[in-house]
């Protein structure tokens, strides 16, 4: 960092998170002057550039990359037409103890007199819960599944190479090529194509508005700026606001501008999963570096100045804060923008360049929280690369995490894709595959593995509540076999997937006809060609997740039931579920038994990990190749972000000796402290799934430092990733850090505010966690060598 | 097919060898040191542990007990107990597996099995199967068709020695081991004497014999504080292992305590009193020893 990007990222990390009520003023405004002049696309597309033209726009001292979606840095706005905050909800963002929005009166204001009062009813969410039925929202109640859609839109994309040859005015061009390929004489929905097409064309303007006003807001600080060199960047900066997004970008510096524009356009427009990601940076951005060095434009150390000041967007970006019980699921500033970085060309060689190294380094000594990154290893990338990333890696911040390239690929052909667009595409999120710039791949929320299993144990009665939630599949006293059991479980899960996928397509279909993104369809494939909206089936790939969670679990419950009630027969089916009741009291005991002498998923043991394999076909067999509501299909990922903590406090005691309330496995991890065999055990026993049937699977490995230390150390680990990758394994992340250290941290948060670690699939601040899930962390197995 | 008593199976074993390896450990060893980080590879019988931090205490390993009296109290059933015949109830017992017998009756073939676990980790890493102890040499047999097997499954082979053993055994597993591990404490027979409870002549003149005729012996030389960190005696070491032709490359193990918490679960007396690591300068100042004689010195591994 020089002084400039040491003083910009100062500022983003000291600067406290507030809430703006600006643009839930502005869309209310909106709205409540025009409802009804326009078709819905129109309505979002006008809302949108009213938003453009009005927002307050910032500029900050030193800002090489300009613009903010707030008024300034880290003010987060709402979505109100999505989910309108209570008065309640601010003041509990406000006051709660980790991840609180600062709140002022001011934003009171305005969300009692103006946006409560017209919103309340009206949102997506107020609607979609009138329209869902009574069961699905008792099992969403009791904590079987969330649902992402219920306060964000779809979103979770990422964008290809297409802005870095293609300006907003070329994107017009196109808009307006397939206006005229209408066919009013015979297609019946020429009329509806028209108006989505009006609702492109009238986003692509809005953001070539946006931009233009920051050129005005650059030259006007120009006029009274006393340093010349400030005043000539300022001037510098108009020019490329003058220039981007209206043109293809011909320098690095209109590149990097140019895609800033974008994503904030993206997560203006509406409140999309995951916010929004350039995908693989460091291929896009080398022509423009390759360029600037040729020509003398550009230098290395200029080229990561910008790549710095461009990250400290993001960073300044926290996540707009959550209603209700997702608050508690996934409480979090991250948003999730994972760039990719290495990976394949689209021709299948290496991808990994320059630009990856300055990304890299950049990673190493910025440590910020966001953006995510990750690297994308393939059989084809040099070793100097994944130990590069592992030297970054073992400092310790949770960054990068690691995927799999070809297996990335192989998972995209299954579904269809053509192999090009397949090593185009990449992870994004925290694991999830997709096809960058041709894809909606939507994630519909996490689901409760385990509580299913709960279920299936009393006969489908929620034991926290007496309610009957699912089908009757037996009483458990009266299973003579294992095959008994599981099958009671599949039964309830059949029922809960169908509830689950039921809900989401309703709500899919809520958003493809009323809640277009309008913006986001122009940069993805093929929405202008089908002149269709991104959320309704425009993109040229459509693939709908269930995010499974709790397999690790899963696997030891099962291994403790088969293993001590059928084949040891020491404890009935009947007696164990007693003790569940009472949460193992006075039964600890039997409790140790079953966490320390059964056979536990994670140690490479084939009694418990074909357990775990049941529960995944199970999962897979249940819930791939449904037809989602915009054309594509639904499948499986195993990833919880931190989901896990929340599933867990709605479960009771369950056979793997978990208490009621004690967080569940996350990803494809084993249970916290049930793997005993060391790493390569943990690898060989998530290698026997067959990841490239899912969307993405997760796995964390917590390492002492003193395992990744020397140069030999990081060879050994080197080759420990690249076995794993031979097994097909999707992504693997680590924690390089000791218990010590997090229970310092623990302790005196004030001194350790900076601690970053990976949770699950993002890296977020330890001391923001919540106690328990900082628990969670220091128990997973630190895995020491003799 | 040969039986062996086997005390621990590590995985991802960094530190025994080149590559990912697996380390078998082989229980019994012909000598006594007192830094010892693994006391319970000792003795070549069976034994009784218990890990403190995980006994709760509950008394079921004494209701298991058919020998078990009132003497015995109520918890945790004694590990010193000359009645025991090793019927494995208590053990069978202990919910939270604190009590444990160190040293395991396994087969080639079960040993195999274990070994060929981690087999897609040791390809490209160029690791393998690492042989220790204890004192592989201890269960000679044993050792060569756990060798022969491993050779035969393509794996390379890694034999970590004491050196105390017949000539005729350490030579007769030379041609199947890729690579020697040999230790070398201490040059002065008297001090080997009182810190290992045997005489060293043996370890050396087979070291000798070895390096004539096999071509990849790393020396080991526990980095001990008042024990063997002395220059005079380090410069002996050196001069010695730097003599010996087959020998390649000298690695520096600075003494740690891990084997405290050990001792102290198997009923033993730890001998070293508050004896800390060596400083890091140390460390390297003894590397530098070893360089001195044209070795290839590394710490640790």
């Amino acid at each position: 960092m020089n002084d400039r990007t040491a003083k910009l990222r100062r500022q983003s990390l000291d600067t406290p998170p507030s809430l703006s009520a600006e643009r839930a003023r502005l869309i209310t405004e909106f709205y409540q002057a025009n409802a009804g002049r326009y078709t819905v696309p129109v309505m979002r597309a006008r809302a949108f550039l009213h938003l453009c033209e009005h927002k307050t726009l910032y500029l900050g001292d030193d800002e090489l990359v300009v613009g903010e979606r707030g008024p300034r840095p880290k003010s987060v706005p709402t979505f109100p037409e999505l989910t309108c905050h209570s008065l309640e909800d601010l003041r509990i963002l406000n006051s709660r103890p980790k991840t609180w929005y600062r709140v002022d009166s001011e934003c009171l204001k305005v969300y009692e007199e103006l946006v409560i009062p017209y919103w309340r009813g009206r949102s997506m969410r107020d609607r979609m819960f009138e329209e869902l039925p009574l069961d699905w929202k008792a099992a969403y109640a009791a904590g079987i599944f969330t649902e992402f859609m219920e306060q964000r839109a779809p979103g979770h994309t990422v964008l290809d190479d297409k802005i870095y040859h293609h300006g907003m005015l070329d994107f017009k061009r196109d808009i307006r090529a397939a206006m005229h390929r209408l066919d009013f004489l015979s297609d019946p929905h020429a009329y509806s194509k028209r108006e989505t097409l009006k609702s492109f064309e009238i986003s692509c303007d809005a953001l070539m508005l946006f931009a233009a006003r920051h050129a005005t807001l650059a030259r006007e600080q120009a006029a009274t700026e006393p340093r010349p060199e400030r005043r000539a960047e300022l001037l510098e900066i108009a020019a490329i606001c003058d220039r981007v997004p209206a043109h293809a970008p011909v320098t690095f510096h209109e590149a990097l501008q140019y895609y800033w524009f974008c994503h904030l356009a993206v997560i203006t427009e509406l409140n999309g999963w995951d916010s929004f990601n350039p995908g693989h940076l460091d291929q896009h951005l080398l022509p423009f570096y390759e360029r600037g060095l040729a020509d003398g434009s550009l230098t290395r150390e200029r080229a990561r100045e910008l790549i710095e000041c461009f990250f400290i967007k993001f960073n300044n970006h926290p996540a707009p804060p959550k209603v209700g019980v997702t608050a508690a699921e996934s409480g979090t500033y991250t948003d999730f923008a994972n760039i990719n970085i290495g990976g394949l060309l689209r021709d299948g060689s290496n991808g990994a360049n320059e630009v990856s190294r300055i990304l890299l380094d950049i990673v190493e000594e910025m440590h910020l929280l966001q953006p995510s990154t990750n690297i994308q290893l393939s059989c084809k990338s040099p070793d100097d690369f994944l130990q590069h990333a592992l030297r970054v890696i073992s400092r310790g911040y949770g960054f990068p995490s690691i995927f799999n390239a070809d297996t990335v690929v192989e998972e995209q052909l299954r579904q269809g894709k053509t192999l090009e667009d397949a090593r185009a595409g990449g992870c994004s999120g925290c694991v999830e595959v997709g096809a960058f710039g041709k894809e909606a791949y939507i994630l519909t929320g996490y689901f409760n593995l385990v509580k299913v299993l709960e279920l299936a144990l009393h006969d489908g009665v929620d034991s926290r509540t007496g309610l009957q939630l699912g089908p009757t599949t037996g009483d458990p006293a009266e299973f003579g076999s294992f095959a008994e059991l599981f099958a009671a479980f599949r039964a309830q899960l059949r029922h809960f997937v169908d509830l689950k996928v039921a809900g989401s397509r309703l709500i899919e279909r809520m958003y493809a006809e009323e809640m277009p993104a309008p913006f986001l369809s122009v940069l993805i494939d093929d929405c202008v060609l089908k002149a269709r909206d991104y959320n309704a089936g425009g993109a040229r790939y459509n693939n709908t997740f269930i995010q499974m969670v709790g397999l690790g679990s899963m696997a030891d419950c099962l291994s403790a039931i088969k293993e001590v009630c059928f084949e040891q027969g020491k404890v009935s089916l009947k007696a164990m579920v007693q003790a569940l009741d009472q949460n193992f009291e006075g039964q600890e005991v039997l409790r140790q038994r079953l966490m320390h002498r059964t056979h536990k998923y994670g140690n490479d043991d084939d009694y418990a990990d074909n357990l775990m394999l049941d529960v995944f076909n199970a999962c897979f067999a249940e819930v791939d190749g449904r037809p989602d509501a915009r054309g594509g299909h639904y499948r499986v990922e195993m990833l919880p972000t931190t989901c896990h903590v929340y599933f867990g406090s709605v479960t009771g005691a369950m056979p793997d000796g978990r208490l009621a309330g004690m967080p569940l496995s996350e990803g494809i991890s084993p249970v916290q402290g049930a793997d005993r065999s060391g790493p390569t055990a943990v690898l060989k026993s998530a290698g026997k799934m067959d990841h490239v049937r899912t969307g993405g699977t997760l796995l964390n490995l917590k390492f002492a430092p003193n395992l990744v230390g020397s140069e030999e150390a990081l060879q050994k680990w080197a080759h420990l990733v690249r076995g794993y990758f031979k097994m097909d394994g999707h992504h693997v992340q680590f924690n390089v850090l000791t218990a010590e250290h997090l229970r310092q941290a623990q302790a005196k948060p004030e001194a350790h505010r900076d601690l970053i670690v990976r949770v699950a699939g993002y890296s977020d601040y330890f001391c923001d966690l919540s106690f328990e899930l900082q628990e969670e962390i220091i128990a997973r197995t630190e895995h020491q060598e003799f | 097919m040969a039986h062996g008593l086997v005390f621990n199976i590590q995985r991802y074993s960094v530190h025994d060898g080149p590559g990912i390896r697996t380390t078998v450990f082989l229980k019994g060893c012909p000598l006594h040191c007192a830094w010892c980080h693994n006391p319970e590879s000792i003795s070549p019988r069976r034994e009784m542990v218990v890990m403190e931090t995980r006994c709760i205490g509950c008394g079921e390993c004494g209701r298991a007990c058919e020998l078990a009296d009132a003497a015995d109290g109520e918890g945790c059933l004694p590990i010193q107990n000359g009645r025991c015949t090793w019927c494995g109830a208590c053990v069978e017992a202990c919910p939270t597996a604190a009590r444990q017998v160190i040293g395991r009756e396994m087969s080639v073939e079960e040993v195999m099995r274990a070994v060929l676990q981690d087999r897609v980790f040791y390809e490209d890493s160029g690791g393998g199967v690492t042989f220790s102890g204890g004192e592989p040499l201890m269960q000679p047999d044993f050792l060569a068709e756990l060798l022969a097997a491993s050779r035969a499954a393509g794996l390379h082979t890694t034999v970590d020695t004491c050196g105390m053993a017949k000539i005729e055994h350490l030579l007769g597993i030379a041609p199947l081991t890729d690579l020697f591990l040999y230790d070398l404490k201490l040059m002065d027979e008297a001090r080997h004497r009182e810190f290992t409870g045997a005489s060293n002549r043996v370890i050396l003149e087979n070291l000798q014999a070895l390096g004539l005729t096999h071509r990849q012996i790393w020396i080991r030389v526990p980095l001990v504080p008042g024990v063997n960190d002395d220059q005079p005696a380090l410069e002996k070491t050196a001069r010695f292992a730097a003599s010996v032709p087959g020998v390649r490359q000298v690695n520096v193990l600075p003494f740690h305590r891990t084997g405290t918490p050990k001792a102290r679960r198997l009923g033993k007396a730890d001998s070293l009193g508050d004896l800390a690591p060596p400083p890091v300068a140390a460390v390297e100042a003894a590397l530098d020893v070893f360089r001195q004689f044209g070795l290839e010195a590394r710490a640790g591994g």
